[in-house]
């Protein structure tokens, strides 16, 4: 039997898991986290008295379904949980799992490895108290803790309001929710919105329950910064009328939406393309999920489609895979997730105009702002870089020279804006400036571990 | 630079929203004892007892942590054996002894 692995336990390494099983194969599934589920539908530990079903609100069937899906799969396939990949050369996974690192050898390689909140710089961001939109949302399904006391929820996304919906529903004081978006830019994106009709309403029914709530909305804000002596103190924006307010919090969920973990796909050997949309470079795969040889692409990790899309982008993934093995697949079925997946991809790219990436913002941040939260790198450093005399104008090189980027994060939280900073300073399109690239291990890992993987 | 213990007499970062059922776990942070319960990740008991994780190594700048599902590796510690850990991923264990400054760790070796 081909040995064929897939990394990621949520909804579309699960579904890809479940369609290989049914063909008849047992393969791998890797997971680093130790709950199942991925990073929306994951399972609260038994010890944690959480309501999922009133968390989960609407979606609380789907999430019931995926996990019953994946109670059914787990004698049928070889389960790693707990279990980080952080590297693959040579047709092999390098996993490390309780400090023991490991290889796994495939045939064929499904990456399924989600995503993560994609950030802008902000005077004060790096202060204890603020944290990530998507952060905020695990740490209340994995410890059922809250961020904070009085909760400001910043940024541009549709996670924005799912969230502070579910921590109003914790019993969290929620300051604000203040979205960078202006409404108008909002109904500009209804035409691609209407690409998924029930979405679109859930979206519109969360905003609708905080402001009943009484929690206050504001839109099109252009925030200056968070303020606080060793900790967040309060969030000053400019409104969308143009009046500078400070809204006093002791904690700050922020994110502009997501940003696909394609580090794996990287080292796996996927090519990229600049995506104008999304302002990221994304990996090239076919509609089926295929990246290069015995290499597949599924859910978030591949593009930003969310849930449903994670999981019909994993079962076609799967169906590829078998396509590839010789093994025939039902046309009709392939068809209708292919356009599934055509549908759901195309409300996010509505969403990513409904919750615009703060381009502007780049621009205007001032240079003592903390760019690379590693290594204390400001945008002062980059752009001074870039300006030298035969400065860098490719962010590799800008990389190298400011170590913007070059931190333990492997510029996960300062690429985007990296890309951005140093595109503004040398005035060129932002494809110009070129592509982070990425090394093994893809998160840091003990040093015997790496010793392990040389030949 | 604040005195550690003293800002762990303030209340925490983290405000428990959901009750834990487990054992009752003792650890040491910078030769505090604070109670967990079993299952408990360490960076939430570090934020549900204060409000810094650990001093940033370039600078020295507070931080306590940022994407919360082991990303941003802005939440490393220093375990009592020398060990240096990810807060967030990592689960709180009984009679751990944590330090949130290698140096104090180093210091009091
Ligand atoms: C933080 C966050 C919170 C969200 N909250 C919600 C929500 O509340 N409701 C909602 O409807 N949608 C939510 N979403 C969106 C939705 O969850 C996603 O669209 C969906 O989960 C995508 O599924 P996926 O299978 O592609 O990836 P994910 O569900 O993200 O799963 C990816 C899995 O891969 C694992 N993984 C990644 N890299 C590696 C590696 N190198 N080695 C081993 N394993 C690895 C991860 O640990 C994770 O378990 C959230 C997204 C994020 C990022
Ligand atoms: S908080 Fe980001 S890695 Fe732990």
């Amino acid at each position: 039997m081909p040995n064929v692995v897939i990394v990621g336990g949520g909804p579309a390494g699960i579904r890809a898991a479940s369609i290989l099983v049914e063909a008849g194969l047992k393969p791998v599934l890797v997971n680093e986290t130790r709950q199942v589920g991925g990073q929306g539908y994951r399972a609260p530990a038994k010890s944690l008295a959480v309501d999922i079903n009133a968390l989960m609100g609407s979606e609380a069937g789907k999430y019931q379904r995926l996990h019953s899906l994946f109670a059914s799969l787990q004698e049928r396939i070889d389960y790693r949980s707990g279990t980080l990949v952080w590297g693959v050369h040579e047709k092999v996974l390098h996993t490390l799992c309780d400090g023991t690192a490991g290889t796994i050898p495939y045939d064929a390689l499904i990456l399924a490895t989600g995503a993560t909140d994609r950030i802008m710089p902000l005077p004060g961001w790096t202060l204890p108290g603020v944290f990530t939109l998507g952060g905020a949302q695990v740490i209340l399904k994995d410890q059922g803790c809250l961020i904070g006391n009085r909760i400001v929820f910043l940024g541009s996304s549709p996670l924005l309001f799912l969230a502070a919906l579910q921590y109003h529903k914790s019993g969290a004081s929620i300051a604000a929710v203040v979205d960078t978006t202006p409404l108008s830019a909002k109904r500009a994106a209804m035409r691609d919105l209407a690409a998924s009709p029930r979405t679109l309403a859930r979206g519109i029914v969360y905003r609708a329950s905080l402001h009943m709530a009484g929690v206050p909305i504001i839109d099109g804000a252009t925030p200056r910064g968070i303020d606080g002596e060793g900790h967040v103190e309060g969030v000053r924006i400019t409104d969308g009328r143009g009046r500078e307010r400070l809204i006093p919090c002791d904690a700050v969920a922020y994110g502009y939406g997501l940003k696909p973990e394609t580090q794996l796909a990287e080292l796996a050997g996927a090519r990229f393309r600049f995506d104008p949309i999304f302002r990221l470079w994304l990996p090239e795969t076919d509609a089926d999920g295929r990246a290069g040889a015995d290499l597949y692409l599924a859910g978030d990790g591949a593009a930003i489609g969310g849930a449903d899309a994670a999981e019909a982008s994993g079962a076609l993934a799967a169906h590829a895979l078998l396509t590839d093995m010789g093994r025939a697949q039902p046309e009709a079925e392939l068809a209708r997730l292919r356009r599934e997946v055509e549908r759901l991809r195309q409300f996010q790219r509505g969403l990513a105009r409904a919750f615009a990436w703060p381009v502007a913002q780049s621009a205007t941040l001032s240079d003592e702002t903390v760019a690379c939260r590693c290594e204390a790198v400001t945008v002062g450093e980059i752009r001074s870089a870039v300006h030298a005399p035969l400065g860098p104008r490719e962010v590799n090189r800008v990389k190298a020279i400011t170590r913007c980027g070059m931190g333990r994060c492997q510029g996960r939280f300062c690429g985007p804006a990296l890309q951005e900073i140093v595109a503004g300073a040398c005035v060129v399109p932002i494809a110009e400036v070129g592509r982070l690239r990425m090394q093994a291990p893809v998160k840091p890992i003990p040093l015997h571990a790496a010793a392990e993987m040389e030949p | 630079m604040p005195d550690e213990p003293k800002q762990r007499t303030h209340k925490g970062q983290f405000v428990r929203a959901v009750p834990r059922h487990g054992a009752t776990l003792r650890l040491t942070i910078d030769r505090d004892t604070v109670e967990a319960v079993e299952g408990d990740s360490l960076l939430a008991v570090l934020l549900l007892n204060g409000r810094v994780v650990r001093h940033l190594e370039f600078g020295g700048a507070p931080r306590a942590g940022f994407c919360l599902m082991g990303a941003c590796q802005d939440c490393w510690v220093s375990l009592g054996d020398g060990d240096r850990v990810r807060a967030c991923t990592t689960l709180a264990a009984n009679e751990m002894v944590v330090w949130t400054d290698p140096q104090k760790a180093h210091a009091d070796a």
